[in-house]
This record gives structure tokens, C-alpha cells and sequence, in this order.
């Protein structure tokens, strides 16, 4: 099994096509409950949600053996990673109808994008 | 074996011909493309000296089973080859398909088609796309490949190698699609085979993609006979490929209207309207066999004005249902004012104007409907900012002549309704 990272992104703190009366809000929220039970059920949910807006971001760096800490995002770019699916799925192709549901949900473009190494870096190691 | 000596390039043709099989089944055995592509070249390395004396029998069973025990020698030289191998340890009696007295055609043809569709996957761009499917499907060296779309041979390398990088990290499946994905991705397809050949025009250098294009196409519809479309592209390709000798006199175009049609290749357009016939007895219509119909009408007249437009036009109408797109209006609108007359074809231009400005042929296509209604100053100006978009030198050069033409003149004089072969969707 891999896992893939579907990511959608805001732009100027803002993501295109989001609810904006209560109304929307409820059905957005209905389908996006509805998606995740299926994520659930078919076992290809690993982990997921919503993020905070770029302004809630801390980074931290090393310089000269100390940690710096600043207040804000990493880059000064205007888009920002809103939100992410991790899925588990055979291939791309099964990761791209997932990546497909939650396109039709979210009515968003979402980035599909494969996992280097799945799960736990112990996991990866080889037996001692 | 064969008791005369081949020569050199009759065993390159040979091993061309094979090489997209040979690497289709070996990818399935070992998983892995850049393992089946080197173990392929490595078994052509053997083939091109042990070929001298005669080509086997059975060259694609020969060159699978060449590369199959190369690519085990390599991987029991290192580790992670032996436990690769220990994966594919099924893999010597899968191969054996090619031992067998009767090939089975159908796992040698799965095979294929499952290359077919992980080069010309989707999530894959279409220049990675189409270097993939020259490379593995089509055989062509990175340096062919290369020359034909005027990067340097490192350029191809590395963008084979990062197609490559994306197919194994993202595990995009070696696999026929489900029913269900299939129009999808067989439009990928052929939209891949479309642009080789399409690349192939115009351009001497790169004729050769043609050729290939047609040689693919063919074996698709060989691989998927049920497919309309997959037979539609042949016949598009086909009743284009019949024109190409007409479409130049030297390095001047000459468009449909001007074509010597005793130039045509009768034997092509006569195959091309054969699938066209089968494709509408099928009667399961889409893009590619109408687009093919359209060439077939064109293809059936014996002059310009003997073609029958109407049809044309009704033919468009329905394309406009599967393709919406502004070029395919704008070829209609060409063809509407062959029927209605210029007035109605400039009006028809009109509505395609804004999304196509920056489309030289539509300004082209602009220009000649004014200059038939008289209106020569502003065919003129149409004229020159097609002439300044125009991508090629020939078309420059040919709508340089029109301009001319229109000065001197006032009318009476050679067209240029033959702008409707656009180059995008329809040879001349």
C-alpha cells in the first residue's frame, strides 16, 4: 500500500469557490463528513483536515546551533496549503478517484502527490 | 533460420518493429521500465552480430528472451537485485508465452497496451508523454527523438528520465484501464498519436514522426479493433498523409483549394475511406471519425468547388457536439461560407473572433471572407496580423502573397478559402 498527500491551497488566505452562507456551509460540511466515512470505511483514510491560515504559522530554524523562532509562514508567497487529505491507495490511479471525490466535495483543485516513504521512518528501516 | 544475409538496417527495422513489444512484456515481468528498456538495448546490442547470418524466426521471442536473461544476470550482481528477483521469480514462466510453439497473442498484446496506456497516462504532461511513447513503444533512440523536437540529446535524456522518475514514485499503474476509465484515458491516447504525427508536418526534418505515427496507430487499432475512435485516428491520419505531397511546390504551401489532386495517394485515401465507411456503419460516432469524414469529403471531390460543403458543414455541426472548441467553429465558419457565401462565413468568423485573436488562422480565414465581399482594406489589416503571427516561414510567405495580391488586384484572383485544412485539426 502507498500513501499520497491530496493538498488543496488558499490563495491571499482565501480558498476559491468556499462556502459563504450558512447554507452552503452545511451542505460543504455534509460532503465533506459523508467523503471522509467512506475514506474510512474503504481503509484509505490515514490522517487529514483543515489548517489555520498562515498567520497562525511559527517557524523555526537552526543558526549556529540555536533555534530560531519567527512568526509567520515559511514562504511570503500568497498561496498556502489550506488542508490535506493522507490516503492510502494502491497506486496512483486509486488515488486519483479518491483525489477525484474530493475535488467534487470540496469544489476545489487539490495537488495529488506521492509519499517518499510510507509512514513511520522505523518502519522503513531494515531488520537489525 | 533465413538463409540470405540481412543487412544492417533491415535488422534495425526488424528490432524497431519488435522493441515495443519486447519492452511491454518485460516490463511486466520485472516491474520496472528503465530495467526492460536497458535489457532490451543490451539484447539488441547481441542481435545486431548474431543477426548477420540470418533473423530468426521469431525475433520478438528472441529478443525477449535475450533481454530477459541479460536483465537477470544484472540483477543477481547486486543485492537489491536478488531480492527483486526473489519478487519476480514467477517471471521465467510468464515468459515462456514466447517459448511456445503459439505465441499467445493475447498476453503479448496485453502487454502492449498496457505500455500504451501508462506512457500516455494523464497525470503524465504531454511532452513526457510523447517522448515516452517514442522511446519505449516506437523504439527511436533518445537521440532521434531528440533531433525531431530540436532539443539536445541530454535535454531528451533527462526528460525520459524524469517521466520515468514520475511513473515509479507516484506508481502509476502498468495496467489496461477499467470500462469505466477507458474514454478518458484512450482519449489521452490518441491525443499522443495525434501530436506526433501533427509534429511531423511541415517540417522535412521531422517527417519521420509521421511514419511512426501511423505505424503506432496502426498497431493500436490492431491492439483495441473494437475502439471507433482508435480506427478513426487511422483514417484521419491516413486521408491526411494522402495529401502531404500536394500540400508544398518547393518550400511554398499550397492550400487545398490550389492542391494538384492527381498528387493525391490514391491507395491511402482509398484505405482511409474504407475505415471511414466501417466507422459509419459502426455508428458509434466521436471526434476522430468525424474529423476523418470531414478529410473523406474533401478527399472524394475532384475539385474545390465540386466539394460537397454541405456535408461538410453538417459534418462540423456534429463535431461541434464532442469538441465545442472555437478552432473547430472557426473551421466550420470556413466551410459555411463555401455554402452561405462570404457574408455568412465572416459572420460566423466574427463569433469565433475574441477567444481565437491571437490564432493567425483565424485572422487568415478573416481576411479572405472581406476580400471576397470587397471590403480590401480591412482584409488587408486582417491579412498582415495574421501574417505576423504566423508561426512558420512558409505561412508567412504565403500570406505575404496574398497581401500582395490584394494590392495589385482588386478581386478575381486565387484565394485563400483553402485555409480551411487548418494544420490543428485537418491537413491541407
Amino acid at each position: 500500500m502507498n500513501q499520497y498527500l491530496l493538498s488543496t491551497w488558499a490563495v491571499a488566505d482565501a480558498v476559491q469557490g468556499a462556502p459563504t452562507s450558512p447554507e452552503e456551509m452545511q451542505a460543504f460540511m455534509q460532503r465533506v463528513i459523508a467523503l471522509e466515512a467512506e475514506m474510512e470505511e474503504a481503509g484509505a483514510f490515514a490522517f487529514g483536515g483543515a489548517l489555520h491560515g498562515p498567520d497562525t504559522a511559527t517557524v523555526l530554524s537552526s543558526s549556529d546551533g540555536d533555534v530560531v523562532m519567527t512568526d509567520g509562514p515559511f514562504a511570503e508567497s500568497k498561496e498556502h496549503i489550506a488542508g490535506f487529505y493522507i490516503i492510502n491507495a494502491e497506486d496512483l490511479d486509486a488515488a486519483l478517484a479518491w483525489a477525484d471525490k474530493v475535488v467534487a466535495a470540496i469544489q476545489h483543485p487539490i495537488e495529488v502527490r506521492p509519499f517518499r516513504a510510507t509512514g513511520r521512518v522505523a518502519d522503513q528501516m531494515p531488520d537489525a | 533460420m533465413a538463409s540470405r544475409q540481412p543487412d544492417v538496417s533491415e535488422v534495425e527495422r526488424v528490432f524497431r518493429d519488435v522493441s515495443g513489444q519486447a519492452v511491454a512484456t518485460l516490463v511486466r515481468l520485472f516491474g520496472d521500465i528503465s530495467l526492460a528498456e536497458d535489457a532490451v538495448q543490451d539484447a539488441f546490442v547481441v542481435a545486431s552480430e548474431r543477426w548477420q547470418d540470418g533473423i530468426p524466426p521469431n525475433p520478438a521471442g528472441w529478443i525477449v528472451t535475450t533481454a530477459r536473461r541479460r536483465a537477470i544476470d544484472g540483477l543477481r550482481r547486486e543485492i537489491r537485485g536478488r531480492e527483486l528477483l526473489s519478487d519476480v521469480a514467477w517471471a521465467g514462466s510468464a515468459a515462456d508465452v514466447y517459448h511456445q510453439e503459439e505465441i499467445d497473442e493475447r498476453v503479448v498484446k496485453d502487454d502492449q497496451l498496457r505500455l500504451v496506456f501508462t506512457c500516455c497516462h494523464p497525470a503524465l504532461r504531454a511532452e513526457h508523454q510523447i517522448a515516452l511513447t517514442l522511446r519505449l513503444l516506437g523504439g527511436l533512440s533518445v537521440d532521434e527523438i531528440a533531433r525531431s523536437f530540436l532539443v539536445t540529446e541530454a535535454a531528451m535524456a533527462k526528460r525520459l528520465v524524469r517521466a520515468k522518475y514520475k511513473i515509479k514514485a507516484a506508481k502509476i499503474p502498468y495496467r489496461i484501464p477499467s470500462d469505466a476509465d477507458l474514454p478518458l484515458r484512450l482519449r489521452s491516447v490518441l491525443g499522443v498519436l495525434y501530436l506526433i504525427y501533427n509534429t511531423g508536418l511541415d517540417d522535412p526534418e521531422r517527417a519521420p514522426l509521421r511514419a511512426e505515427a501511423l505505424r503506432l496507430t496502426r498497431s493500436l487499432v490492431g491492439l483495441m479493433p473494437a475502439e471507433p475512435e482508435a480506427a478513426g485516428l487511422l483514417a484521419l491520419l491516413l486521408l491526411n498523409e494522402a495529401r502531404v505531397g500536394a500540400r508544398r511546390v518547393g518550400d511554398d504551401l499550397v492550400l487545398l483549394r490550389d492542391q494538384d489532386r492527381n498528387r493525391w495517394d490514391r491507395a491511402l485515401i482509398e484505405e482511409g475511406h474504407a475505415i471511414v465507411r466501417a466507422c459509419v456503419r459502426r455508428d458509434r460516432p466521436g471526434p476522430y471519425q468525424l474529423q476523418a469524414a470531414i478529410q473523406a469529403v474533401h478527399c472524394d471531390a475532384a475539385s474545390y468547388a465540386d466539394t460537397d460543403w454541405q456535408q461538410v458543414v453538417a459534418l462540423y455541426d456534429h463535431l461541434l457536439l464532442f469538441l465545442p472548441t472555437a478552432v473547430v467553429k472557426l473551421n466550420r465558419a470556413i466551410a459555411l461560407g463555401e455554402v452561405g457565401g462570404p457574408g455568412a462565413g465572416l459572420d460566423a468568423i466574427e463569433a469565433t473572433a475574441a477567444e481565437l485573436d491571437g490564432y493567425h488562422l483565424m485572422h487568415a480565414a478573416r481576411g479572405e471572407m472581406l476580400r471576397r465581399l470587397g471590403r480590401f482594406d480591412e482584409a488587408q489589416r486582417s491579412l498582415e496580423r495574421a501574417a505576423e503571427m504566423a508561426p512558420t516561414e512558409p505561412e508567412r510567405r504565403f500570406l505575404a502573397r496574398q497581401i500582395r495580391t490584394l494590392v495589385i488586384a482588386d478581386t478575381g484572383r486565387p484565394g485563400m478559402e483553402g485555409v480551411e485544412g487548418a494544420p490543428t485539426l485537418e491537413g491541407h
